[in-house]
């Protein structure tokens, strides 16, 4: 294929483009777009390849790629362990469909990505999990990707596939691993961390699936093709949940740095505008449209860019009451296993349904201030940050109609005709010990 | 090499021994759990802070080397 400016900015890069009808991509349409899996025959080669192209993982903490892969590779050799190759299809988020589609629509992308992941760190085992509960049967898409790989003599290492429960934590690094050793599917204590000592006892590498599909890509274009696209700082493109005043998820692909109002469309300067999905930050519709999809960008307005999630709330609904729905399914969803998650989490919840039920003591907004910062920081995991981080954001956003709220009145919601929450909740909250296994 | 003090929070269970043996450094919230100040121990507190982590009747406080960790959410 010759390399022209055009092909190396051309999007979509993972998913089928409509030259391809945009089919799925069975193992032969994988090839025929893609090329054969470019081996290095040497550990560690790619690592330097995925450095110069500045990959961050795409799974929400925009993690630098080649550092986990170095420091998964070098606690190999340190601990004369082998390592082990994760890849993060669990996607637990609901507002998230992005790597449902991806390994739906391109599995033979994410499988690629962990084969040269695992010869880079010379890993001997390659799992990737997935999300039980998804619309879709991706399972048995996987199963029929994996067996049309063996009957190819493609893949070095034989990739095993897994299901994590449906739960909000469940896709979590440490969750994921100790679900994996048959314990339940909740984060534990960091340190160790999984770089040294994750699934079995050895070096773990657990990428997002997005993640390993870039990975296979800058693996046969190089480092130069994935810089094409995206900004200096944060090169690349990557897959984007969007939802507008319709609810219904758009998954695009798109360069990091691109205007959001490009992405949302029409919106008011008053609407708002959540990004980073149920751990993110509410945005005013004004802010949105002077900011890019960029952390560098979106931390001006206290944001990040997290697993793409940009979802414009409809004009006839309340930030408040939305976002009191997710903060409760948020609560329910904690693993309950650190003291200030535990204790803060339900308290919080509570509180914020009262501010959205339009009858609140003066005093609510303070403690729901002061639990925000109690929990921040202090859990296992980045549960109660996360939930946090939301319901700050949303008393900032929406701190106009709270104080309507505080004299009974709400422009919105409570009218009775908007009873489904716009933002999608997982009917099922855990309530036994089985629920997280 | 600078040594911080650090509450695995699954552990912990509240007891509150660590902020009786050690307020300069453990608050308790007020659910009954730990605050700890986040910067070095400073020095002169090394022996309390030992005699805190070992009266843990959880064994949820450990001494972490200063090394800056990385997590993933």
């Amino acid at each position: 294929m010759t390399v022209t400016e055009q092909t190396m900015t051309e999007l979509p890069r993972l998913l089928p483009s409509e030259r391809d009808g945009k089919q799925v991509q069975d193992l032969r349409a994988h090839l025929a777009r893609h090329g054969r899996l470019p081996y290095r025959e040497r550990q560690g080669t790619l690592i330097h390849d995925i450095e110069a192209a500045g990959l961050t993982g795409r799974g929400g903490a925009a993690f630098p790629v080649h550092q986990k892969l170095a420091a998964v590779y070098e606690a190999a050799d340190r601990r004369r362990r082998t390592p082990v190759v994760i890849a993060n299809g669990a996607e637990s988020e609901p507002a998230s469909d992005k790597d449902a589609t991806l390994l739906w629509l391109a599995p033979h992308l994410v499988l690629d990505g962990l084969q040269l992941a695992a010869e880079a760190v010379g890993a001997d085992t390659a799992i990737l999990c997935t999300h039980i509960d998804r619309g879709n049967d991706v399972g048995r898409r996987l199963r029929n990707a994996v067996a049309e790989r063996e009957a190819a003599t493609l893949d070095r290492v034989p990739v095993q596939l897994a299901e994590a429960p449906p739960r909000f934590l469940s896709g979590q690094e440490t969750a994921l691993i100790n679900h994996l050793a048959g314990g339940p599917s909740i984060p534990t204590f960091i340190p160790p961390r999984p770089t040294e000592r994750g699934h079995a006892g050895n070096p773990t590498l657990v990428q997002n699936a997005e993640t390993l599909a870039h990975l296979a890509l800058i693996a046969r274009r190089g480092p130069r093709w994935f810089r094409a696209v995206g900004t200096r700082d944060e090169p690349g493109s990557m897959l984007a949940t969007i939802r507008r005043a319709d609810g219904q998820p758009r998954i695009t692909e798109v360069p990091l740095g691109m205007p959001l109002r490009d992405l949302l469309g029409e919106v008011r300067p008053d609407q708002g505008v959540l990004l980073g999905g149920y751990h993110g930050t509410w945005i005013s519709g004004q802010q949105a449209a002077t900011l890019t999809l960029d952390n560098a960008s979106l931390a001006k307005a206290g944001a990040r860019v997290g697993a793409g999630i940009v979802i414009t709330l409809p004009a006839d609904r309340c930030g408040l009451v939305e976002t009191a729905n997710v903060v409760r399914y948020l609560a329910l969803e904690s693993a309950g296993q650190c003291g200030p998650c535990l204790n803060g989490l339900p308290r919080i919840a509570a509180a914020f349904a009262q501010i959205a039920s339009g009858r609140y003591h003066p005093r609510t907004r303070a403690d729901v201030e002061r639990w925000c910062g109690l929990v921040t920081g202090r859990g296992a995991c980045h549960h109660p940050d996360g939930t946090a981080r939301l319901v700050r954001s949303a008393l900032v956003t929406f701190a106009a109609e709270a104080d309507r709220h505080a004299r009974g009145r709400c422009t919105e919601a409570n009218t009775g005709a908007n009873t489904k929450p716009f933002l999608p909740i997982p009917k099922t909250a855990a309530r036994t010990e089985d629920d997280w296994t | 090499m600078a040594e911080k003090l650090l509450v695995n929070p699954i552990d912990c269970e509240g007891h509150g021994a660590c902020a009786e043996l050690l307020p300069e450094l453990i608050t308790m919230d007020e659910w009954g759990y730990p605050i700890v100040d986040p910067r070095p121990i400073p020095p002169g507190l090394e022996r309390h802070v030992r005699a805190a982590v070992s009266a843990c009747p959880t064994q949820a406080q450990r001494l972490l080397r200063e090394t800056p960790p990385h997590r993933k959410g």
